[in-house]
């Protein structure tokens, strides 16, 4: 299960809708309205630092002067409290919670009229025992995982840390400490608190942390301390200052805030910031002052739960539940009438007033359990990355993508320097092109060369990634004069897409070396080339570039530029022939490599001229320290560089496939589900992606919508609808739909343009299908004019009636709308599968989240997670098969098992004047679903399988049962009651004809019904299961088993009126065999219609378990699933 | 890798891996033709002969009935029964003979019935006090006992509906003039005797309230040795009912003529209750009842058909079984 942070899910949705925001915008004029809406479900942490100008109200952090900090403003120190309840408060409030669920409220409501005397069926504690068992044992279960969580709390505030008191370092536990001290971590040891770096044990500021307890990225992250404190801590001066920073709250991308230091005033960022829970890693310490303790860190503000869902079968049980409700006041009305009439009849000698009331409905628990085991499942829990490699570049108009991507095709090429070789070893190998690389190791002259040049000094530079070098054995940590060592670099960087690039830059001589705040150093063919980098424009999703300032050693500047295509052609220069050449050239390029699949970024570069870089800096300055809008003034400045950028050329990225991405698609499109690809690539990568992953075939007809007007989505809507004669799409009893997520991400954020699918199942019935399969595509932007407009039905019906449907350039919380119109549109359950669409995932009714190399957000927010694409075959087509049948199944046993119970007890009524005796003993009525048929259900619950999971994988139609609702509907359900009729029809005659006119007394009897009930729906139970373990054989035998030594020990106690009754009984011939001739004759209909049904009108279930079972040989097997594909 | 591949088939062999792999061994069952032929046969082979069997012991049993409610109220007393047996001042005394059609052998169980009495009622049931029959008046709380509880402020031992309506009818049995002696030890279960009802606990006040209901009792007597009390409060399940009353200990012959005396005391003319005198002989299955053997016998015999029918059946529409070209999309895809 995903939840193993609780904090996770909440702060997952927030940050989500913030980049969903930025999306929309990004993708030219699109929805406003999307961009208000989710303005609004933004959290209180951006509207404050939208709305709120940063003086009103800053939160004041004196370093070093936490008396002062803390004399104005109540900031909570930094115990931490995860726990709910004391003990003071346990009780109340653990009831209170416990209460919220109506069936122990109706629970409640019976015992309570228990104790009314004249009310009380059962014995007053006997009647409190059912749900103060339930109660007792959730509470204990409660207050035991609370008492761990006090535990855990404790054991976390008296941790302890060094912190500056008195002018040293000293140890200090946790929870004492508070904000605006200062302290200092060590390597791997965990921050206790929001802390803003001061310094590091890096002359840089630079420290890395991991983030793997927040958002469960195991990559190192960089933070840098401001060079002004890093350098006086470094020198050992103590730092006093004052740092203003917005309120706590949850968001933990963000953080805004200045500091005052020595007179200046500088800004504070997201990057200086450490958080509570993460690990520093490679770096020796830092120093840090506390600015968020305790609750208030961002950590702590994450703690929420995401909502619950439920199930489609939870609902339509609850019908039944009403039904079997309205049966009971039924019956309880008959008893009501008929004991009224009786006593009228006899008013004569008995003045007694009718009591009567509802008596025994004992579904309501026993449902709880079904909605449980509908969760049942288990982890696969491999972790497989989504590997980025550098495929092809087009170079300065020169495309290098030849075949001869060869990786010893260099080995003994001379002119590769052996030096490099050895001693920088990449983790991964990497293939190059020995053309490109050839022409490398020209001298450095001519356009193209210099070109060349730059290409892979932007690719090397212009990114976030963080060189680890690991010396094998060399020298200390100096890592700077122990050449001649083989070392392996190892690339940590945020978004895979950076690492592959930076990868290939090493594979071609430039390897990144060494990254702080303020240089990099590459090693350009083993050439030390230090550059100090002015100013960096992270990626954005508005202007999907990146850029950074350099200073070249020989003093020029330049700025290093790599975006996505569409936003980077419409700042190059424009002013040569041969720029435009070069433009159109690598134009085509990116068309024929986003053909193929793969993801395109275009590097470019240009020099600053003094007076810019000035002009530059000063507006940078002033934007990167404002606290308000600090986004949007970055973006301004950035602008000022991003221009007449001279094209050097473009890469081109793979993505592979995970390993069985077409297999699994393919078996859950047999399996009658429908797939929706909903994706933030471009539509030519889309449908690429959608091509090698069987999703589209060539005999499909396309239908593309990418209109840039309402007018023209219209249009181009209403011709696809004349030209491919779709009809309005009716509502059909699909029953689920699913989306899915295969990696495209983008580079710099890597979650923000993935693709997923929305699958969604076909009905069972066939389609005319006179024409070749269609296929939709569209993409984003028609689907704002879509969504927004009353197109939207238009698009359900061509959506609806096409086979497969790849929405392309969606932004986040579009495909959160789309998995919505489908779930409104439609009563099909829909599954969203995704490695980071938060919402989209939690607003699908069955999200699943893939742990990959993108970060476990969505894997926090989802219901299921695994770790590939391709397990969801499997969860689906084997797991969700089982669980179906389980649950279906189980349901309608639920169902039975009470209501032959009651049915019995009814008919016994009748026989007692409508007097509601019960002829059980109180304890058995209230044993029977607590103790003696409770555990085989449960059993059979969790352990019972129709087929194997071969099977299952072989024959993904077999998925189709459910979509038929073959395990659960309203013909069964009544066929099920009729069948219970009949059986406690049985089970109240069959004694009733035997016993006529003899002496036997009331509890005999009684003992009898219970011990023919236990075992009748024992022996229903066994006659279904269809795999039995050594598990099965001991609850379903064990249950009856026990039900008799309960009734040994009841009967065996003296005061009880039924002393003793069951020794009388086992000697009596008599009783024995009524009890075999109660279970035969119920369960005879039951067999024969079972038996008939499998021998004559066998379901697709049993044959294959047939075929599984008896392993006959089927020489036709392994060609029927395709056949039927088409 | 290599490790975890290790640890990993390490793990697997447990028994704990395979729960939770859900790969335990396991039996399948699977009900081909065969076997549910063969179930079929079975049932009828073990029914039949059981049906029969039990046939032959209710058969074996004698039993005479004789209803005498109506007929032991003198024929001027006919149209008002009530007021017939409420008058103390009218003897209750009454002669039925019973005619014995076939040789009985001893013991002949003697039984009252009662008919359309409910003694299975919810207020009836559970107005009795367990305890306090066990611990007689150290036991105060009667509440249970309502409405026959106390009496002058006293709880009244046993207290409850079903000791107040206790059956008060008696017989006495004369066959050939020589009086047949009635064993009526030993009528109610040893365990009541011994751990229900206590031996010290004497009815002093029972039945000397306003309103008296059945039988009295001898207050010298302690409850656990007061049978007919203890047969009387193991109330009956449906509202047909008998009672064992005694135990004849000589065999009777066919033909034989019994007078029986009795006191027709108890009050069942109120509610339309029937009274009957039963004398039965028991086989080992209990007394006369064919419904258990009809049962079995029909149950056995349908069996066997049943188990023709799906031979026949079998023989004439045979699925292979197994057979994957049955499955739907395959059959589709054969005549496609």
């Amino acid at each position: 299960m995903p939840r193993q942070g609780s904090w996770g899910s909440m702060e997952l949705h927030n940050n989500c809708n913030t980049r969903a925001s930025f999306d929309i915008s990004r993708s030219s004029s699109l929805a406003q309205e999307n961009l208000s809406k989710s303005q609004r479900i933004r959290n209180k942490s951006v509207d404050f630092d939208d709305n709120l100008p940063h003086a009103e109200n800053p939160r004041l952090i004196y370093i070093n002067d936490p008396r002062r900090t803390n004399d104005k403003y109540e900031f909570t120190g930094n115990e931490i409290r995860t726990s709910k309840y004391t003990l003071i408060t346990f009780l109340p409030k653990n009831l209170f919670i416990q209460f919220h669920r109506v069936a122990y409220l109706y629970f409640l409501a019976i015992a309570a009229l228990n104790q009314l005397p004249p009310l009380a069926v059962f014995g007053r504690t006997v009647s409190l025992f059912p749900l103060l068992f339930v109660l007792c044992v959730t509470a204990i279960k409660d207050g035991y995982e609370d008492w761990r969580r006090h535990r855990s709390d404790r054991n976390e505030n008296n941790r302890e840390s060094l912190v500056l008191q008195a002018g040293e370092f000293q140890m200090k536990k946790w929870k004492t400490i508070r904000a605006g001290e200062v302290v200092k971590i060590h390597a791997d040891e965990t921050i206790p608190c929001d802390m803003v770096l001061l310094g590091t044990s890096d002359p840089s500021g630079l420290a890395y942390i991991q983030t793997m307890n927040l958002d469960g990225e195991s990559n190192l992250k960089t933070r840098y301390a401001r060079q002004e404190t890093a350098s006086s801590i470094f020198e050992g001066c103590n730092v006093l200052g004052l740092i203003r920073c917005e309120q706590p709250n949850r968001n933990i991308y963000e953080f805004t805030a200045n500091m005052e230091f020595n007179g200046h005033r500088f800004p504070l960022s997201q990057s200086n910031i450490v958080l509570r829970g993460c690990q520093l890693k490679n770096t020796d310490w830092i120093i840090g002052v506390v600015v968020y303790a305790g609750q208030e860190t961002k950590a702590m503000l994450n703690s929420a739960v995401s909502p619950s869902k439920r199930s489609k079968l939870e609902s339509y049980m609850n019908r039944e539940t009403l039904w079997l409700s309205i049966f009971l006041l039924v019956m309880c009305s008959v008893v009501a009438v008929g004991m009224g009439l009786w006593l009228h009849r006899h008013k004569d000698e008995l003045e007694t007033l009718p009591y009567y009331r509802k008596t025994y409905i004992r579904n309501g628990r026993e449902n709880d359990n079904d909605t449980n085991l509908s969760l049942y499942y288990y982890g696969v829990g491999t972790l497989t990355e989504n590997k980025m490699e550098f495929r092809k570049a087009s170079v300065y108009g020169k495309d290098y993508s030849s075949s001869n991507f060869t990786e010893d095709s260099l080995q003994d090429d001379n002119i590769r320097d052996a030096a490099v070789s050895s001693r920088w070893k990449l983790k991964s190998e990497i293939s190059v092109d020995s053309e490109l690389m050839n022409f490398l190791h020209k001298d450095l002259a001519g356009d193209e060369r210099i070109a060349a040049y730059l290409f892979f000094l932007t690719l090397a530079a212009c990114n976030t990634v963080i060189p680890i070098v690991s010396q094998d054995a060399s020298s200390g940590h100096g890592r700077s004069d122990s050449w001649g060592e083989v070392k392996a670099i190892d690339y940590q960087g945020e978004s895979p897409d950076e690492q592959a690039l930076v990868s290939a830059a090493s594979a071609y001589g430039y390897t990144l070396h060494e990254r702080t705040s303020g240089h990099i150093v590459i090693d350009v063919n083993g050439d030390k080339l230090r550059l100090d980098v002015l100013g960096l424009h992270e990626f954005d999703s508005v202007r999907k570039r990146m850029s950074v300032v350099i200073r070249f050693p020989d003093n020029t500047i330049k700025v290093l530029v790599k975006g996505a295509d569409t936003t980077m052609f419409s700042i190059l220069a424009r002013d040569t022939e041969k720029d435009n050449l070069i433009r159109q050239v690598t134009q085509s390029h990116l068309t024929e490599y986003s053909s193929e699949g793969l993801r395109t970024l275009v590097v470019a570069a240009r020099d600053l001229t003094d007076a810019e870089l000035e002009q530059w800096q000063c507006r940078y300055e002033d934007a990167s320290t404002s606290l308000i809008d600090r986004a949007a003034k970055l973006r301004q400045t950035a602008a000022l560089v991003e221009c007449n950028l001279n094209l050097l050329g473009a890469t081109a990225i793979e993505d592979k496939l995970q390993d069985g991405v077409p297999e699994a698609i393919e078996a859950l499109r047999q399996a009658g589900i429908k797939v929706w690809v909903l994706t933030g690539d471009k539509q030519e990568t889309a449908i690429s992606i959608g091509l090698s992953c069987k999703l589209l075939t060539a005999d499909m007809q396309q239908i593309i919508i990418n209109g840039n007007s309402e007018e023209e989505c219209r249009n181009l809507l209403t011709d696809a609808k004349t030209r491919y004669g779709v009809q309005p799409a009716h509502r059909k009893n699909e029953n689920s739909k699913r989306s899915n997520n295969p990696q495209n991400g983008y580079f710099e954020i890597p979650d923000d343009a993935k693709s997923s699918n929305v699958l969604q199942p076909c009905s069972g019935k066939e389609e005319p299908d006179v024409c070749a399969p269609l296929a939709l595509i569209i993409d984003g932007n028609s689907l704002v004019y879509i969504l927004e407009k009353d197109l939207e039905s238009e698009l359900f019906d061509i959506a609806t009636s096409c086979k497969v449907v790849l929405c392309c350039r969606v932004a986040p919380l579009q495909k959160a709308g789309i998995v919505d119109l489908i779930k409104s549109r439609t009563d099909d359950m829909t599954l969203a599968i995704g490695a980071n669409d938060v919402s989209m995932i939690q607003m699908a009714d069955v999200g699943v989240g893939i742990c990959g190399q993108e970060g476990r957000q969505a894997v926090m927010a989802s219901d299921f997670a695994m770790g590939q694409f391709r397990f969801l075959k499997r969860l689906l087509l084997v797991h969700g098969h089982w669980n179906y049948q389980r649950v279906g199944y189980l349901v309608l046993y639920n169902f039975y098992r009470n209501a032959v119970f009651v049915l019995m007890l009814f008919w016994y009524i009748l026989c007692t004047a409508f007097s509601t005796t019960s002829a059980l003993t109180d304890w058995s009525s209230v044993f029977y679903s607590v103790i003696y048929t409770s555990v085989p259900t449960i059993v059979v619950g969790i352990l019972d399988k129709d087929l194997s999971h071969k099977t299952l994988l072989k024959y993904p139609k077999l998925y189709g049962a459910g979509h038929r609702h073959e395990a659960y509907n309203l013909q069964l359900f009544w066929i099920t009651m009729i069948d219970t009729l009949w059986q406690s029809l049985v089970l109240f005659y069959i004694p009733l004809f035997t016993y006529k006119e003899s002496s036997i007394d009331i509890w005999s009897i009684g003992s009898l019904w219970t011990i023919a009930v236990v075992i009748l729906v024992n022996m229903h139970l066994a006659m279904d299961i269809r795999r039995w373990v050594f598990i099965t054989h001991a609850a379903v035998w064990g249950s009856i088993i026990i039900t008799y030594a309960c009734m040994v020990v009841l009967d065996s106690i003296p005061i009880f009126p039924n002393y003793w009754t069951i020794y009388h009984l086992a000697k009596s011939p008599t009783y024995w065999l009524t009890i075999l001739l109660i279970i035969i004759v119920a369960l005879l209909p039951r067999f024969l219609f079972k038996v008939i049904h499998q021998i004559f009108w066998p379901s697709d279930i049993q044959i294959a378990r047939e075929a599984e079972i008896l392993r006959k040989a089927t020489p036709n097997l392994r060609s029927k699933p395709n056949e039927d594909s088409s | 890798m290599a490790d975890m591949n290790r640890e990993r088939h390490r793990t697997r062999e447990t028994a704990f891996y395979l729960f939770t792999q859900q790969s335990l061994p396991a039996c399948k069952p699977v009900l081909t033709p065969g076997w549910v032929i063969t179930i079929f046969l079975f049932m009828g082979l073990i029914f039949i002969p059981v049906g029969l069997i039990t046939l032959r012991a209710s058969h074996s049993v004698v039993e005479i009935v004789d209803r005498y409610d109506t007929e032991c109220v003198p024929e001027a007393f006919r149209i008002d029964k009530i007021s017939y047996i409420q008058d103390d001042s009218i003897p209750k005394n009454c002669s039925r003979f019973m005619k014995v059609h076939k040789y009985m052998k001893a013991p002949i169980y003697i039984y009252y019935q009662l008919d359309n009495y409910y003694q299975n009622h919810r207020r009836y049931v559970k107005s009795r006090s367990d305890k306090q029959l066990l611990h007689g008046q150290k036991y105060h709380d009667t509440s249970s006992c309502q409405p026959v509880e106390l009496n002058s402020g006293q709880p009244i031992v046993p207290c409850g509906l079903i000791a107040w309506s206790l059956f008060n009818d008696s017989f006495t049995f004369i066959r050939e003039r020589a009086e047949l002696k009635v064993n009526r030890k030993n009528i109610a279960w040893k365990s009541d005797r011994d751990h229900k009802f206590g031996k010290n606990v004497h009815p002093f006040n029972f039945q000397n309230g306003t309103l008296i209901g059945g039988g009295k009792l001898n207050p010298k007597i302690p409850l656990s040795d007061q049978e007919d009390l203890i047969v009387w409060m193991r109330t009956s399940a449906l509202p047909s009912f008998r009672k064992l009353y005694g135990r004849i200990e000589e065999d009777l012959d066919a033909d034989d003529v019994i007078v029986v005396n009795l006191m027709n005391n108890y009050n069942t003319y109120s509610f339309g209750g029937k009274k009957k005198l039963v004398l039965s002989t028991s086989s080992w299955l209990g007394g006369k009842n064919d419904f258990l053997g009809h049962a079995c016998v029909i149950i056995g015999s349908s069996s066997l058909i049943l188990a023709i029918v799906f031979t026949l059946l079998h023989l004439k529409y045979r699925r292979p079984h197994g057979d994957t070209s049955y499955l739907p999309w395959n059959r589709k895809s054969l005549s496609g």
